[in-house]
């Protein structure tokens, strides 16, 4: 791999940038491989790349049936945080995060991730109560956090509007060291990464069919022709029910619409992230200048990836109460994504109910920020059958009643 | 803006008019079911891509719950009807073409 750095960057000017190879190889599928890992999101990549890393396993093909990064993971709006309330929730995005810290020189790649901070605002009596139990949770855990009053809030985000009327701004849960990352960068870097370990990533290649042979899967059917697998990863956010109901099985799992839009680009006037979940908004600023916007899912089950006007105007009407300099902003770019939401709100690593067949879904609205960790737990899983991390994240969960719950803990969940 | 007849009132509703209630027609278990039935029940869902047989309520106008018949990748509204029952009317089936 040609490895980059300010060294390389002088002596390909010198050659007119013409020498740069391509950052991972596009070989054809071969008949069989030891794993199989179907969607080419940052999860998938990321497994891929610490099967390949961790595990010693070079017989590794990714499937995906666009381009890489193509689904959530190039469409969100990358917060990165830990401040979770279970235990085992703070140990998987505690793990993602402090990989984060190193990704860059780890992957040889600039991810651009920034621990700028992360504020989420207390707009009620009952946020403050729980952030605050989330505060002495995270101390516990030992999950860095603090909860932070208005003045602080004011001194850290001068833009924000703590007095108003309906949702005063009565306090925050800050995580100094929740920031953001580049969403593509970290594609393409576990990418790389992965390819040069001898992983193949196949792109334009959907796969259409799940062989299972006496309870146990055999292989996939793609667009491209047949693959033999030993093992096989199904990590497609969205489309999981899709690939279960290939293999047979349902899951609990309902796929929504998730907006986000971005504004004009502006002067620095906000260096941290913010969230106010009462009112299903949060923003932070790109390094472009451009005010990075997101809200609520969408209730309905949706897989056209655009989703409801109605959203968009509360989640806009809501920040603009808190950031009134909103109101002049123009709106440059509006999309949506398909996420993949479970009951309690937490993810699925979990070995599927047919044998060698291997899930990582759940994510719903906030995954971005559990690459590193949902890779690293998920390829020791699908290698060793068994993982410390994902071991409370099982589909078992559901029946047994032993829900990692976080959807009363934050209400929303970047 | 997805717009849904309502079939209790008539009124044409406006997403924001209605409240979005998950898929219909699910069995409802109680006591003796075992695990997996109450698995099913509560948390198993067909999440289709394409036609899908959902709740919803009139909450902002006569407050009722009906069904609609949506496909949740063209958005194409195949019609609505009244929550009493357990499946589609012949008439939307037929338009959802055996899909569901
Ligand atoms: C608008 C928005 C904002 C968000 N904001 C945040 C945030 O601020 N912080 C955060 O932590 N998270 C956020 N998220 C959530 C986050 O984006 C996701 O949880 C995460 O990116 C999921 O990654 P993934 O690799 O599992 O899925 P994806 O990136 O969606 O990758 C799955 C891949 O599978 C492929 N695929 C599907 N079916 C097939 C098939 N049959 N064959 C082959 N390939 C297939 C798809 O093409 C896709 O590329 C946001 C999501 C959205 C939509
Ligand atoms: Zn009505």
């Amino acid at each position: 791999m040609q490895r980059y750095s300010v060294f390389a960057l002088v002596r390909q000017a010198m050659g007119w940038h013409q020498g740069w190879e391509r950052a991972w190889r596009s070989p054809e599928p071969q008949a069989a491989y030891d794993a199989v890992i179907v969607g080419g999101g940052g999860h998938g990549l990321a497994t891929a790349y610490y099967l390949a890393k961790n595990h010693g396993m070079r017989r590794v093909a990714v499937l995906e049936k666009g381009w890489i990064g193509g689904g959530n993971t190039g469409r969100n709006t990358t917060i990165i945080r830990s401040n979770y309330l279970q235990d085992p929730s703070a140990a998987i995005y505690e793990k993602a995060r402090s990989l984060y810290e190193t990704l860059s020189q780890d992957l040889n790649y600039n991810v651009m991730f920034s621990p700028r901070g992360v504020m989420m605002l207390a707009q009620t009596q009952h946020e403050v109560r729980g952030y605050r139990r989330t505060a002495q949770a995270n101390a516990l855990q030992g999950v860095a956090t603090e909860f932070i009053g208005p003045a602080r809030v004011k001194e850290l985000c001068p833009i924000i509007h703590v007095s108003g009327p309906r949702y005063p701004v009565l306090g925050a849960l800050w995580q100094p060291r929740g920031g953001t990352a580049r969403h593509d960068a970290v594609a393409w870097s576990y990418a790389r990464g992965a390819s040069d370990l001898g992983v193949d990533i196949i792109q334009n290649c959907a796969v259409t069919g799940i062989d299972v042979e006496g309870g146990r899967v055999t292989g996939v059917q793609t667009t491209r022709g047949p693959i033999r697998c030993g093992k096989l990863g199904v990590v497609v956010a969205g489309h999981s029910g899709v690939l279960a109901g290939m293999a047979g099985f349902r899951l609990p799992i309902e796929s929504t619409a998730l907006q986000a839009l971005v504004s004009e680009p502006i002067k620095p006037c906000m260096d941290v992230v913010v969230m106010a979940n009462t009112v299903h908004g949060y923003m932070s600023q790109s390094d472009k200048g451009e005010m990075v916007i997101g809200g609520g899912a969408d209730g309905r089950n949706d897989y056209t990836q655009r989703g409801s006007f109605s959203h968009v105007e509360e989640t806009l009407r809501a920040l603009i109460e808190t950031f009134p300099m909103l109101s002049r902003l123009k709106m440059l770019r509006w999309w949506g994504g398909i996420v993949d939401m479970t009951g309690d709100r937490s993810p699925i690593i979990s070995k599927a109910p047919v044998e060698g067949m291997f899930l990582n879904c759940g994510w719903g609205t906030g995954g971005f920020k559990a690459i590193p960790g949902s890779g690293w737990a998920m390829a020791e899983l699908m290698a060793k059958g068994h993982s410390p991390l994902a071991s409370a994240f099982g589909l078992e969960r559901f029946r047994e009643g032993r829900f990692v719950d976080e959807s009363v803990a934050a209400g929303v969940a970047h | 803006m997805l717009r849904l007849t309502c079939p209790c009132c008539g009124v044409e509703a406006d997403e924001s008019e209605l409240t979005q209630g998950g898929a219909a027609h699910l069995r409802r278990e109680g006591p003796g079911s075992d695990e997996a039935a109450f698995e099913a029940y509560l948390f198993l869902r067909d999440n289709p891509k394409g036609p899908h047989l959902e709740r919803w309520r009139h909450s902002y106008g006569c407050g009722k719950w009906f069904i609609a018949a949506r496909d949740t990748v063209t958005m194409q509204v195949f019609g609505t009807y009244p929550a009493q029952g357990s499946g589609p009317p012949p008439d939307i089936a037929a338009r959802m073409g055996g899909r569901a």
